[in-house]
This record gives structure tokens, C-alpha cells and sequence, in this order.
């Protein structure tokens, strides 16, 4: 499927911003103003170590949090500040999550009939129990399942299978974008490779838009079309999944890079991986501006960052 | 990479037809299935496999913390070290009860490592008294000692300042460093095997690599021999010397790296290979092994794999593969490796990813990567 640069983006956030307030002099800054775009039926990688702001982000922008400042504007409805009936109810059908860990996302009381048919049954998006149940069965066929796994419950079920459910429950309500946080980091290797080609085919068929969360870049690259790394609560980095992988600028997304284990034992072996240390270098991501590589690659920096890093020349 | 020659003397653990179940209230689990595993001073063996393929289950059995519903059924777990007088001896480690390994053994001569940092050390501990603490108990040394040993560790496994974070607790300190740490309390005691669980799975990919770093450092300056169990292939190529493949119980595949790596032959293997990403191919789909692992509640009937693998013949539904020799160090389980087997061709995405691993190793080596150490 082609993707229409062109257009509105689907989702545009705008210096979103999210603190929490720890005690009365401390304040976390876990986002600190980003801003970026996702168009309709791409895949938006977001990357970066734990306690970048990644999750937080994609928590802030289906309203998990109440951002502390930005906008958030998801096709024509603005949703930062405080939601109207209208809009939270356009956000809470249009906008799905999947989460991290299959084991404590699905409430273990419910059947997964129950579980997946929960948003449609909240939003009275059927006619007839009989709809319903067709809605759900349809669902479970899609994402691999087969009809008798309906009234069982989900203890029952492995992980990749659980990971299954959870994508149900999202795609059941024929959302627009899809949040995957750490979807897939759960899971045994060769499970994670079934996820992930099936969350493909599902947008191939359904069209729908990823936000794809991660911090295992290898895994990012194969389903993502562009890709933000963020790091203590900033987007240093974004660009095409090419761009970010064949001409990496930032010193953060290098070393990141160069952190990926390669499953080839002797190239493995002479390979030193680069550190980064902000503090080091000198780098206060607030002082940086976005420069513009090409059309769709930015990298967050002082001008002369941006002339000392674009300069240097790669080690890969 | 320069492959250990492998001297009898220098044998440090040698495991034999190890078999173990599990008491669940649904039945009996037969988690291990005739273990064989060897190992030398000083060398890595990386233990792969998926989430209940019994990696964890082996080691747990080696250290002596195997769970209260286990049982070993047979097999035995020779393990040769140098004892108080000097002497070198050998014990078979399933003969002892958990408590005497707790006590000769555990921290002073098998150290292990765990996967999460974050609940092996104990809260309400500071870093110096969690390092001294194997120290104390196993050697007659004075507790001044016993911390500037502590302090000499700290700054060997690259933490700055070791005199701070002597009296720190473990939430004052990062994820990365709390796992130094660990590996800091695992080394106190100058153990001849330490046991890596998973050591960097819980720790960001940057991290990662230092962690992997120091623990080779102190390997070779210590002369230890480590066993790693992960289900991370970049991981294994990086550190070890040596690949067992476990599934469902068996070792499938082992060998050395470089023979398993650039040289697979049990199907398993092969799906585990195409289906790790990898940042240079540009496919747009992953190869998956399809279906699940089995349910070892039920009793296995011929090869484990069989369900999943596309390339299963008539008898893997029928009996147990043996282990093949393949030439080297390889040995295979698998059918397909019998001198009556049909011939079968490497899936045409993993072979083009053979090919092109294997010329990039031949430009950093100058020959190629199976030739060495024959």
C-alpha cells in the first residue's frame, strides 16, 4: 500500500509535553517537547533505551496522562486539552493499543469473547448479539485463532497466542492507528516473527496506521517505514527507515546502531560497540533546533553539532 | 576467533544422560531428556533455546536450586575442582543434597548470574555487605580484606568511584550498573564456573554490550568457564566459543560457533536463524517457525520438532533421532542428517543469508570461518 505524503497526516503532535511532578522541587520530564507526524497507513517506529519518553508518548497521545502542554491533532479532531464528549469518543473508537506483557494486559476473569467484544459493547457498535458474535469470530479467524478458543479463558493460552488476543482487542473496533508499545519484546524469537508478520499482513488488508514502540532497532526496521529515536524525553532523530539505518547523524542513534547484535559470530567477535554519553560530548537537547537533512530526515542540534556531526565521517 | 583445543584435564563438568521431570498437578512434566554437556576451563557455552525448552531447568539442576517438585531421574553431573588441600577431585553433583551444594559449592566454586537485576540483590543491603558477605562465609579473611578485595572488584567490573557505591543501596544505581554488580557478588569467591542467566535481557541494547564486555574481560583474566543461556542469537555470536541447542528438553544441535552458526543443519536451528531480523537484508517478511513449542505434559513421540518442521520425514513421527556426527565438533539430532535421508536444500532466504554472513567473515578472517581450528 502506497502512502500519501502529501495529505494531512493522520496524527500530528505538536510540542507535546508530558512532566510529572514528583514532590514539590523535583519535576520528572519524561517528554519534553516533541513533535512529529504520522501519515495514513505508514508505520512510525519510535526507538530508544527505557526511560527515554517512548512509552510515555504513545501513553500521552492516547490519553493515558493529561500532557502537560502541546497539541495533539488526530484526523481533524484535536484531542490535547480537555476532551469534549465527541472527541474522546472518536479517540477511544479510532485509537487502539496493544501492550507489552500478553500475561498482564488481558483480565484473566473475562472469556476472550468477553474480553475482545468489550469496546464494542461499551460503544453499542452492534445490532444484534448475533452481529456481535460474528464481529468477534471474524476477528479471531484474522488474527489466527479459530472460534473455539472464544469461550476459554486467557490462562489457557501461550504467550504469542495471548499477544494474539491483544491484537484483536484492538483491531476488533476497526481503529484508524494502532499503538504497539514493546509489542513483540515479551515473546520467544521465533513467536516474535509470527507477531510481527501478522500485524504486516493485517495492515496490507485493513489498512490501518502503527505507532510502532521498541527498543530492539533490528525488529523496528523490518516493519517500520520511519522511525523516531528519542532519548531523555526528545526526538533526537527522525528520518525513512533507510535514511536512519544507511546514514545515521546523530551520536545517539550511531551508537544505538552500533549496538545491534549481529548473529554472525566472527564479525560479532571484532566488533566494538560506540558509546555515547551526553554529558561527555556536551550535548543539552534543549538548546537544539531541527535540521532538515532532506524532506523527511531531521536531527535535533546546535548548529555546531549539526556541522561537527554531519561532517564526521562513519565508522559503518 | 581461536577455538580451544580441548585437554581432558582441563574438564570442569561433564553431564551424562541427565534426565528431569517435573510433579505439576496436571501430570508429570519431563523437562530434560537425556542431557550430554561438556565443559572446559576458561571456554563459553552459550545454551539456546526457546522459554521451556529446559536451558534454565540444566543449569538450575547444576547449581543445586532445582524446585521442590523436581526430580532427577538419572544421569549425572561430574563436576572436577581443586579442594581445600590442593587436591584435584571430582563430585557427582546429583548424589548431594541441595543444602551440602549450597554450602561447598554455591558462590565459591559456581557463581551464577541472574536475569533481573533488579530483585537478585537484596534491597535493604548495601553493595559492600552483598560482596563481602560470599567472601566472609567462605574464606577466613578479615573484614578490612574482604572490602578492599570488594573495592578491586567494583573498579574490575568498570564501576567509577567504588568507595561511594561500597556504601550506596542497590536503588541507587542504574539497571546496567546493578548488573556489575551482581556479576561483582558472583566473582567474590574466584569461582571456577560462573553461570550466566540471561544476564543482559533486561537491559537496554546499549548497555548490553559493555555488560557482555566485562564479563569476557574477567573471564580471561580470571581463567573461568561461563555458560550462557539466552534465546538472543547476536548475543551468543558474540560471546561464545561453543552452541548448544535445546528443544523440548534435548540438545538438538551443538558444536562450535562457528560450525553452528555458518553450518546449521537441524531444522530448528535453520528457523531460528532466518527468523532473528537482520538490519542488512531488506526482505519485507520475516521467516517464522510455525506453531508452538510442545507440551511436555504429554509424552513425546519421535522427533519434538516434527509438528513445526517443514521438512519432517515419515520417522520423525516414529523414533527419536540419535545424535549424528557431522565431522568436527557438530552433532546433530536429526533424521536428515542419516546417510539414508533424502537431500534437502537450506531455505532459499536463510541460504542467501549463509552466503553473505559467510563472505563477510572470510574478509575479516582472510579464510573462511569453517576451516579454522580443524
Amino acid at each position: 500500500m502506497s502512502i500519501n505524503y502529501n495529505a494531512e497526516p493522520l496524527l500530528h503532535v505538536e510540542g507535546l509535553k508530558q512532566h510529572f511532578r514528583i514532590s514539590r522541587t523535583y519535576t520528572t520530564k519524561a517528554v519534553d517537547g516533541i513533535s512529529f507526524d504520522i501519515w495514513e497507513g505508514e508505520t512510525y517506529g519510535l526507538v530508544g533505551e527505557s526511560g527515554s519518553g517512548k512509552s510515555t508518548t504513545g501513553r500521552a497521545i492516547i490519553r493515558l496522562y493529561d500532557p502537560t502542554a502541546g497539541k495533539i491533532v488526530f484526523d481533524g479532531h484535536d484531542i490535547s486539552g480537555k476532551l469534549s464528549t465527541e472527541d474522546e469518543k472518536f479517540l477511544r473508537q479510532n485509537m487502539q493499543m496493544i501492550f507489552q506483557d500478553p500475561m498482564a494486559c488481558l483480565n484473566p476473569r473475562k472469556k476472550v469473547r468477553d474480553i475482545i467484544a468489550q469496546g464494542l459493547t461499551i460503544n453499542h457498535l452492534y445490532s444484534s448479539k448475533e452481529e456481535l458474535d460474528e464481529k468477534v469470530y471474524e476477528i479471531l479467524d484474522k488474527v489466527g485463532l479459530s472460534r473455539e478458543h472464544a469461550t476459554r479463558y486467557p490462562q489457557q493460552f501461550s504467550g504469542g497466542q495471548r499477544q494474539r488476543i491483544g491484537i484483536a482487542r484492538a483491531l476488533v473496533m476497526n481503529p484508524k492507528l494502532v499503538i504497539a508499545d514493546e509489542a513483540i519484546s515479551a515473546l520467544d524469537v521465533s513467536i516474535q516473527a509470527q507477531v510481527v508478520n501478522l500485524m504486516r499482513d493485517l495492515q496490507d488488508e485493513l489498512g490501518i496506521t502503527y505507532m510502532f514502540i521498541a527498543h530492539d532497532l533490528s525488529m523496528v526496521k523490518y516493519i517500520s517505514d520511519r522511525i523516531g529515536v528519542m532519548h531523555l524525553g526528545y526526538i533526537v532523530e527522525t528520518g525513512t527507515t533507510d535514511e536512519i539505518f544507511q546514514n545515521p547523524i546523530h551520536p545517539y542513534t550511531r551508537s544505538l546502531l552500533s549496538a545491534i547484535p549481529h548473529p554472525n559470530p566472527v564479525v560479532e567477535k571484532a566488533r566494538v560497540a560506540l558509546t555515547y554519553d551526553k554529558e561527555k560530548e556536551g550535548v543539552d537537547y534543549s538548546l537544539g533546533t531541527l535540521h532538515k537533512l532532506t524532506n523527511t530526515h531531521s536531527v535535533l542540534a546546535t548548529e555546531e553539532e549539526f556541522a561537527k556531526w554531519n561532517s564526521g565521517s562513519h565508522s559503518y | 576467533m581461536t577455538t580451544f583445543k580441548r585437554d581432558k584435564n582441563d574438564r570442569v563438568l561433564s553431564i551424562r544422560d541427565l534426565n528431569i521431570s517435573f510433579e505439576t498437578a496436571n501430570g508429570t512434566v519431563n523437562a530434560i531428556r537425556g542431557v550430554r554437556m561438556d565443559l572446559f576451563r576458561g571456554e563459553t557455552i552459550a545454551i539456546v533455546g526457546e522459554s521451556g525448552s529446559g536451558k534454565s531447568v540444566t543449569v538450575k539442576t547444576i547449581m543445586g536450586i532445582l524446585a521442590p517438585n523436581g526430580k532427577i531421574l538419572s544421569g549425572k553431573i561430574d563436576y572436577t575442582f581443586t579442594n581445600e588441600k590442593g587436591e584435584r577431585e571430582t563430585v557427582d553433583m546429583t548424589k548431594l543434597s541441595q543444602k551440602e551444594i549450597r554450602y561447598r559449592f554455591n558462590g565459591k566454586h559456581i557463581a551464577m548470574v541472574f536475569q533481573d537485576p533488579m530483585t537478585s540483590l537484596d534491597p535493604t543491603m548495601t553493595i559492600g555487605k552483598q560482596i563481602t558477605e560470599g567472601m566472609l562465609l567462605h574464606e577466613k579473611i578479615s573484614k578490612e580484606e574482604a572490602k578492599a578485595r570488594a573495592l578491586h572488584l567494583l573498579e574490575e567490573v568498570g564501576i567509577e568511584n567504588p568507595e561511594k557505591r561500597f556504601k550506596q543501596y542497590p536503588h541507587q544505581l542504574s539497571g546496567g550498573m546493578r548488573q556489575r554488580v551482581v556479576i561483582a557478588i558472583a566473582l567474590a569467591c574466584n569461582p571456577d564456573i560462573l553461570i550466566c542467566d540471561e544476564p543482559t535481557t533486561a537491559l537496554d541494547v546499549t548497555i548490553q554490550a559493555k555488560i557482555l564486555e566485562v564479563i569476557k574481560k574477567l573471564q580471561k583474566e580470571h581463567d573461568i568457564a561461563v555458560i550462557y543461556i539466552t534465546h538472543d542469537l547476536g548475543v551468543v555470536a558474540k560471546v561464545a566459543d561453543y552452541v548448544d541447542v535445546m528443544y523440548a528438553g534435548r540438545i538438538i544441535e551443538k558444536g562450535n560457533i562457528n560450525e553452528v552458526f555458518y553450518d546449521p543443519r537441524h531444522p530448528y536451528t535453520w528457523g531460528l536463524l532466518a527468523s532473528m531480523p537482520d538490519t542488512d537484508t531488506d526482505s519485507k517478511r520475516l521467516f517464522a517457525i510455525p506453531g508452538t513449542p510442545p507440551n511436555l505434559l504429554e509424552e513425546v513421540v519421535g522427533d519434538a520438532f516434527a509438528p513445526r518442521n517443514p521438512f519432517a520425514l515419515a520417522i520423525d513421527y516414529k523414533a527419536e533421532p540419535p545424535m549424528f556426527n557431522v565431522g568436527g565438533q557438530h552433532r546433530v539430532a536429526s533424521w536428515l542428517c542419516d546417510p539414508r535421508a533424502p537431500k534437502v536444500e537450506l531455505p532459499e532466504q536463510l541460504k542467501e543469508r549463509l552466503e553473505k554472513m559467510k563472505a563477510e567473515s572470510e574478509r575479516v578472517l582472510g579464510t573462511s570461518p569453517l576451516k579454522e581450528g580443524e
